[in-house]
């Protein structure tokens, strides 16, 4: 009987070996996407899964009042209007906004975007009153627009925001809020009676401005998007017949999938795969993202980084171009927290460059040696976002410093502790002596780039100034740009500020992702921008 | 048979009642924040604090524990914190997606398994026992999920004649008994079944043994009973303890199969879980372990009374 079952078993996988054909499901032009993320990232308008959740089921189902300019691969990615077509501070009242939004924009649904769908998206997650409150969108939201507090609709097509204090960059911040039609949320909300059901639902048959709209949804499976016909932005209104966005968190199973023709591009190839997938055709599309990988100093009491001809002594000392080939060439070389063409550079006086000599000569200025180096412990991770590859990178770190007389120690605990720890401070015994941590950002929006490493009120547990830097002059900077409305006049404010955060350098800044995909030679129209995001409504396929 | 049913049933209520506490400990005694899927690291204070209300995290764990039991026991596991779905919904699918797969591996498992054991037993020391007791070494030695990868770059990256990840061209959602759908089921399943397989092929093959070297089988032969005849004696021997071995081994792939989903992206338990700890999920966390502890529990029943129906003594 054995003997029997195992025949049938193996006549049944010899028959569907030999008749499936496998690469023949691409059809029409459907571009099919292999994500990093283990499931689909929300669809109820706020995505989770980090910025990956914006990239695939913000951007594309929805709109949010700002957005990236998303169109370029050789500048910056800056700021430019969306659903709001112009925005100005109140001169009397700087914590009051007036945005004028588009008047030709419809939902999915059909219903009509205005000044109160704006009020109602905002009160979603700042209005604890709101009988569509929902506490699991707040996190990812209100973290991103720390200073927002209220919105108002003026007439029709005009909104006015409010914020905490007069704060600069809040065009920047509402990029994160996107737009989710009130109709359509009522509509589920009259059929379940309930909110959080109701959100449920809208999760599942959601109503945004974007260019694609939801046709099929399986959670953790695949999300099945249709163009938006109807689209307000001729430039981005889709030219593809739909996308399939796929959840393959596995690399290995990414790049098989990818390799046999199940999807048309993929995020992050493991490094090591790319010269295969490039055997065979497909294309490696990659370009140094706002983003530092960095080793954040701690200016605790104690701390040898307390000398600045240390903190500078360990930027000269290590090759970033050895390590970018270490990483397959896939990394770009950081010369601050900003490069050198953004708004925000201000030509900072110290070059981060490879200058072991000069990083000795500090080094023994500072009273270190070989026979006497310096101990530091740096706490890191064997993985997790943004992270690049944590361990090999953090081990050549801390060979190439031992020329400059750095006795480095690598404290390696799971990620999400690391990142829970980031928060704590340096000073916190979650720190564990640690003179150092190694967690990743981005660096989009000036807050997040800068001021919450920089502030003396970003001390933990307030934000993420885990080595507690700061002073009156930074502090002062900071206000400074906070405070400058005009566009010119905030991005010179914030140049100082990044100028003199590279004189004074709190971090070791070790490298910028350049955030690799890869993709069928079928997909034409690609842009890789400066940004964590990608731009899929231009694209197309042969 | 009925009393002795119940008993087993009766016992299996301070087992679940274990499992459910030592599950709820686990997930909480484990570090990082249970809100970190919906809170970024740079979350104010106040934000944090006014979450952690909401989401009921403010309460002693012993209030926590009682409040999830009591949902639980109305098969309620409460919503998942980083989706917004319904635990249960989410679990209920993964298990039928991780149920389909395990049942199909351990069928694989079981029947060469079982025929590489007989085999082997039968023809103790004997070339064929070689051959069949090294491929049952392979089976327990070789790690599921290299060889998961090997036959997906062999299979799928290559050759491009089978799927490399998903549960079919729809999602598991719109599955369906047809070779496109199966295509998808074949790598997973065949990479699945090598443990139960190895294990049922040693296990079998030192039953078979010991078994042919019993003296009513001598008796048996004496008698004059044909060899298949002596084969269906020791077949009859050899199932419970052979079914009580598939058992365990299908409560451990409905469990233990985390790497092969990953690799294969397969929509199941483990999946399911990686997904649950790497966002720690707690509520999806809970609601996954409970569910696959309560598999297993019913499972080693199911198989207790089995056995119990195939061999009397075991009752005793």
């Amino acid at each position: 009987m054995a003997h029997r079952l195992s025949s049938m078993v193996a006549a049944l996988l010899a028959t569907s070996v030999l008749t499936v054909p496998v690469a023949a499901a691409a059809q029409d032009k459907i571009l099919r996407i292999g994500m990093t993320a283990a499931d689909i990232p929300r669809t109820l308008g706020q995505p989770d899964q980090g910025f990956e959740g914006n990239r695939f089921t913000g951007m594309t189902i929805y709109d949010s009042l700002t957005a990236w300019d998303l169109s370029k691969e050789d500048e910056a990615s800056v700021i430019i209007p969306s659903l709001a077509t112009e925005w100005e501070v109140d001169p009397e009242d700087n914590t009051k906004w007036v945005f004028r939004l588009r008047d030709d924009v419809t939902f999915h649904d059909g219903s009509p975007f205005n000044a109160e769908a704006v009020v109602w998206n905002v009160q979603k997650v700042l209005d604890e009153s709101a009988p569509h409150f929902d506490a699991s969108q707040v996190g990812v939201t209100a973290s991103r627009m720390p200073t927002l507090r209220s919105a108002r609709a003026i007439d029709e097509f005009t909104v006015e925001l409010t914020t905490s204090e007069p704060d600069s960059f809040l065009p920047f911040n509402l990029t994160n809020l996107f737009m989710a039609s009130p109709v359509h949320w009522q509509a589920k909300f009259d059929e379940t009676g309930e909110a959080e059901a109701a959100w449920a639902a809208f999760a599942a048959d959601p109503s945004g401005t974007g260019p694609f709209r939801v046709t099929a949804f399986a959670p953790r499976e695949r999300l099945e998007l249709a163009p938006n016909t109807e689209y307000w932005n001729p430039d981005r209104t889709p030219k593809l017949d739909g996308v399939v966005l796929v959840p393959l968190p596995e690399a290995n199973a990414r790049t098989a999938a990818l390799l046999s023709g199940q999807v048309d591009w993929i995020e992050a190839p493991s490094p090591d795969a790319i010269p295969q997938i490039e055997a065979r055709g497909f294309t490696i599309y990659s370009n140094p993202q706002p983003h530092v990988w960095p080793w954040q100093l701690s200016f605790a009491e104690g701390s040898p980084w307390l000398d600045k001809r240390v903190r500078h002594a360990a930027n000269l000392c290590f090759d970033r171009e050895e390590l970018q080939i270490l990483l397959g060439g896939y990394m770009g070389i950081p010369k601050g927290t900003v490069t050198p063409d953004h708004p925000w550079w201000g030509n900072p006086s110290f070059d981060i460059r490879y200058d072991p000599e000069e990083g000795q000569r500090l080094m023994t200025e500072a009273g270190y040696s070989a026979d006497n180096p310096v101990r530091i412990k740096v706490q890191t991770s064997a993985s997790g976002s943004g992270q690049m590859q944590p361990i090999p990178m953090n081990e050549y770190l801390q060979q190439a410093l031992r020329e400059c007389y750095f006795d480095i120690e690598l404290d390696v605990i799971e990620w999400n502790t690391v990142f829970t720890n980031w928060r704590r401070g340096a000073m916190d015994e979650s720190a564990n002596g640690a003179h150092a941590i190694n967690v990743t950002y981005a660096t989009m929006d000036p807050f997040f780039a800068m001021v919450r490493f920089t502030s003396t009120k970003t001390f933990p547990p307030v934000s993420n100034n885990w080595g507690h830097f700061g002073n009156d002059e930074f502090d002062a900077l900071i206000e400074d740009a906070r405070t400058s409305f005009d566009p010119d006049a905030r991005d010179a404010a914030l140049a100082r500020l990044h100028a003199r955060l590279v004189e004074e350098a709190p971090f070791v800044w070790v490298a910028h992702d350049t955030g690799p995909r890869a993709m069928s030679p079928r997909v034409t129209g690609v842009v890789q921008p400066r940004s964590w995001f990608i731009d899929i409504a231009p694209m197309d396929m042969n | 048979m009925l009393a002795y049913t119940i008993r087993r049933i009766i016992l299996t209520l301070p087992v679940l009642l274990g499992v459910s506490v030592v599950c709820f400990a686990l997930v909480h005694i484990s570090p990082g924040d249970p809100l970190i899927s919906i809170l970024p690291a740079d979350a104010s204070v106040d934000l944090q604090e006014r979450l952690r209300v909401l989401y009921g995290f403010d309460r002693s764990y012993a209030e926590q524990f009682l409040l999830w039991l009591s949902r639980a026991m109305q098969g309620d596991l409460g919503t998942s914190i980083a989706t917004g779905r319904s635990v249960t919904t989410e679990v209920m699918r993964a298990v039928g997606n991780t149920l389909m797969l395990a049942s199909v591996a351990t069928v694989i498992g079981f029947v060469l398994g079982s025929l590489f054991g007989f085999v082997a037993g039968y023809f103790a020391n004997s070339p064929v026992d070689k051959a069949a007791s090294a491929a049952a070494v392979f089976g327990v030695s070789v790690p599921h999920y290299w060889l998961g990868m090997v036959l997906v770059i062999i299979f799928s990256a290559q050759l491009g004649w089978l799927p490399a990840a998903g549960a079919g061209p729809g999602g598991s959602g719109q599955w369906r008994l047809d070779l496109e759908h199966l295509s998808y089921m074949i790598l997973p399943a065949i990479t699945m079944s090598v443990i139960p397989m190895g294990i049922i092929a040693r296990t079998v093959r030192a039953l078979v043994s010991e078994i042919l070297a019993q003296e009513f089988v001598i008796g048996l032969r004496a008698r004059g009973l044909s060899e298949w005849g002596v084969f269906l004696h020791v077949v009859k021997n050899a199932a419970p303890t052979a079914l009580a071995v598939m058992g365990i081994q299908l409560g451990y792939l409905l469990g233990g199969s985390i790497l092969i989903e990953t690799v294969f992206s397969w929509p199941g338990t483990g999946m399911l879980l990686n997904s649950a700890i790497f966002q720690r999920d707690l509520p999806l966390l809970q609601g996954t372990i409970l569910v696959l502890a309560l598999f297993f529990v019913v499972l080693n029943l199911i198989v207790d009374v089995m056995q119990s129906a195939l061999d009397p003594r075991i009752k005793r």
